[in-house]
């Protein structure tokens, strides 16, 4: 109401109204955003015609999928909100698996979706889809604006809703005809929101019970998750852990919070963790939970999880408490201050028996891969990447083998290195990604590692990487397979291998498809049309060379690294299993 | 067990749907669901019934309470607290001597015949969840043509603490 007496008020005296177009820029300024992804069509018109104005850089790509995965990628890499904008109807609904993704692990990104005009809403119009409807599961919050004289107040409160609390994706349906509307009403000065308190600040009384629990451990060990990262909370951690000597397993989501150089890091935990880190959460008596959500591929058979310890858990979502898994001490807020309220409650400790325990597990169970005389091995890959990039990359993957493979090669030592879809499992993730990440880190090297199967759900965005002159590097590891569900038919299903053959050049001669070339698809060919450097690389030898070239180049690359088809992730605790049941097969 | 729980909304467009689908997406079940305007014409309440162990109501309640446009979530039935019911049933009477046991039925719950037809009565009945219940246990015998409910609503008999935190 204040709104529309201030558009009446401006109207009066004359002053000049904008359009509900001009308050999207105006409020992706205020909020910081220095790139904008995204794809025009009939609903956003107005808006791109804004954009040819805007101070910030507009990426365009080549499928909607792709703007909020690098959207996504640029906010993991930055910690600053992504953000996209795409048209209505089939560019709205193209968003959903990326929007999913993102919602999945906690990733800030606001998302605006032109709309049919508000008289159409409802008509079956052209491009017309329940946007609300359709993403209000995949988003922390969605809003349909009604009203330009609201709009401002809007993108104010989805930035403040996706950046705070536990972080999230938020969508902005917005129709065309409110686009076209004018308003004088301002952004406000400060967002406050009448059922929105995300800022919860943790018990004193929580705190100092888990001092206690901390000081009586003799066997205590932090689990961080994503949370850790989100919440900059990698310092808090490292004090807390040195002063009072608790080894640290980390998920998927948060490798490199701690530094993987740390003798007490044990690295990552569950399914294909190392072996110490799951040994660990089966041994100790006090389990610290710091931003994770105990997600079944870290617990396995939750019943037995962590059987033998007290469970702190450490989360800005209250949910998450005791959602999973039985807890003993739930701390609500952010993990930052929690560990540092904690902190100076905390004795010195030295844990040695526990700590040279742990450290006879680290030792007697690195992660380790046969070898094959003449064959590149996956892991090689990921090993030589390390090495060639001095451990400096930026990396990015996308789901199954590879990026296993890519947590246990490579040592993560800073958070926003290690960028990869946790909760959902999104193939298609890692180049897009990359290129987000990128365009976020522009001085640095980022290196998307992929597969032969997750490159080819969003190849089409390579060129957007090309046109920006982005030196990213992608390395493929093609073993002609789908390879993590190969490898679970293989240990699960009698190796009755289902629709999971991508190429051809690991067929039975009569299975052979007549004409077509031994590479299926010639990546080096497909790299090359979308305008990339690119080359294959079949030996060993041949690997570092090839990733030397690249990384100094400063050109985009695509790196097929054609690898032994039927190499397995290990160590693999099965799917609902206990630690005891892991799998671990290293000749 | 079911759970009576009220949460208070922001009143726009689609809280309904948000919550609604909140609660079957997590594979939730909704017994009943009232909604209604509250003293604030900004503010609406709904009353949702939800059977489950504590476990999932607790997960129910903390999910309904992250959403953003919810201002308060309160398990009703861990606190003292009224609840009431409003049922209209209409009961087949084949003879005067069912009629006169329908009735007589109904006035020992103090429900109320509000219509008469040859073939049947129709019954506005208001109760609590229990009362509910045993008065449509007691009618089985009977044949029941039409059942419409209004879903529960309670209200607290406590002190609420208004903190304004969720």
């Amino acid at each position: 109401m204040k709104n529309k007496a201030a558009t009446d008020k401006a109207a009066e005296s004359a002053q000049p109204l904008k359009t509900g177009a001009q308050c999207v820029i105006d409020g992706l300024v205020a909020a910081g955003c220095d790139v904008l992804f995204g794809y025009p069509g009939g609903a956003v018109l107005d808006i791109f015609n804004c954009l040819y104005d805007a101070p910030f850089q507009f990426v365009l790509v080549r499928h909607e999928q792709g703007a909020v995965h690098m959207a996504d990628g640029y906010a993991r890499a930055t910690g600053k909100p992504g953000c996209c904008l795409v048209t209505s109807g089939p560019g709205a609904t193209n968003t959903v698996t990326g929007l999913a993704t993102a919602y999945m692990d906690g990733i800030p990104l606001v998302c605006i979706c032109g709309q049919v005009a508000l008289n159409m809403i409802g008509n079956d119009a052209f491009q017309e889809a329940d946007v609300m409807g359709i993403t209000r599961p995949v988003t922390k919050h969605n809003f349909l604006v009604r009203d330009a004289d609201e709009l401002p107040g809007i993108i104010a409160q989805a930035f403040y809703i996706a950046t705070t609390g536990k972080p999230g994706p938020v969508v902005i349906d917005l129709p065309k005809s409110v686009q076209k509307q004018k308003t004088a009403a301002l952004p406000p000065e400060h967002v406050s929101m009448r059922a929105y308190h995300p800022d919860v600040v943790a018990n004193p009384a929580d705190i100092a019970k888990f001092a206690e629990m901390i000081n009586h451990a003799a066997r205590p060990l932090l689990y961080v998750g994503g949370g850790a990262i989100n919440g900059d909370a990698s310092e808090a951690l490292a004090a807390l852990a040195h002063k009072a000597n608790i080894p640290v397993c980390t998920t998927l989501m948060a490798l490199g919070v701690f530094s993987e150089d740390d003798p007490l890091a044990l690295r990552m935990v569950g399914m294909h963790g190392s072996v110490a880190a799951n040994y660990a959460v089966d041994h100790c008596d006090l389990l610290i939970s710091a931003g994770a959500r105990f997600d079944d591929r870290v617990t396995g058979k939750i019943t037995a999880f962590a059987s033998r310890a007290a469970i702190v858990h450490i989360d800005i979502d209250r949910s998450s408490i005791g959602k999973s898994v039985r807890t003993d001490l739930g701390v609500q807020g952010y993990v930052k201050p929690v560990l540092e309220a904690v902190l100076p409650l905390v004795k010195q400790a030295e844990h040695a028996e526990w700590i040279e325990q742990v450290d006879r597990w680290k030792t007697r169970f690195p992660f380790v891969y046969p070898g094959q005389d003449g064959v590149i091995m996956p892991q090689s890959v990921i090993e030589q990447i390390y090495a060639v990039s001095k451990g400096k990359a930026v990396i990015t993957t996308d789901v199954g083998q590879h990026q296993m493979w890519a947590t246990q090669y490579f040592r993560y030592t800073r958070p926003r290195n290690f960028i990869s879809s946790g909760g959902l499992g999104t193939m298609g993730f890692g180049l897009p990604a990359c290129i987000g990440a990128q365009f976020g880190r522009r001085d640095e090297l980022v290196v998307c590692i992929t597969g032969d199967g997750g490159v080819q759900m969003n190849f089409q965005e390579l060129v957007v990487a090309v046109e920006h002159k982005l030196p990213i590097v992608v390395v493929i590891i093609n073993n002609g397979f789908l390879g993590m569900v190969r490898q679970w038919q293989e240990l699960f299903y009698s190796r009755r291998y289902s629709g999971v053959m991508l190429s051809q050049h690991n067929r039975a001669p009569n299975e052979n498809i007549d004409d077509a070339p031994a590479y299926l698809p010639d990546f080096v060919k497909m790299a090359e049309a979308h305008g990339a450097c690119a080359c294959r690389v079949t030996k060993p030898e041949e690997v570092a060379p090839a990733l030397a070239k690249a990384f100094e180049s400063r050109k985009t690359w695509v790196i097929e690294c054609i690898v032994s088809p039927e190499a397995n992730v290990f160590p693999m605790i099965p799917p609902g299993a206990h630690v005891a049941e892991m799998i671990n097969r290293t000749v | 067990m079911t759970h009576i729980i009220n949460c208070l909304v922001e009143n726009q467009p689609g809280v309904l749907a948000r919550i609604v689908g909140l609660i079957s997406g997590r594979g939730y079940n909704i017994e009943t669901l009232n909604v209604g305007p509250t003293a604030d014409p900004t503010v609406s309440k709904m009353t949702i019934v939800v059977p489950g162990d504590a476990h999932i109501i607790e997960q129910v309640t903390h999910q309904l309470s992250k959403q953003i446009n919810v201002i308060e979530v309160v398990n009703m039935t861990n606190r003292r607290h009224l609840n009431r019911e409003i049922i209209l049933v209409r009961v087949a009477t084949t003879n005067y001597a069912s009629r006169a046991e329908i009735v007589d039925l109904a006035s020992l719950f103090m429900a109320r015949v509000v219509a008469v037809q040859e073939d049947s009565v129709t019954i506005q009945m208001v109760g609590n969840q229990e009362t509910v219940s045993d008065f449509l246990r007691l009618l089985t015998p009977f044949e029941i043509i039409d059942i419409s409910r209004s879903g529960v609503i309670a209200v607290d008999r406590e002190v609420i603490e208004h903190n304004g935190a969720k």
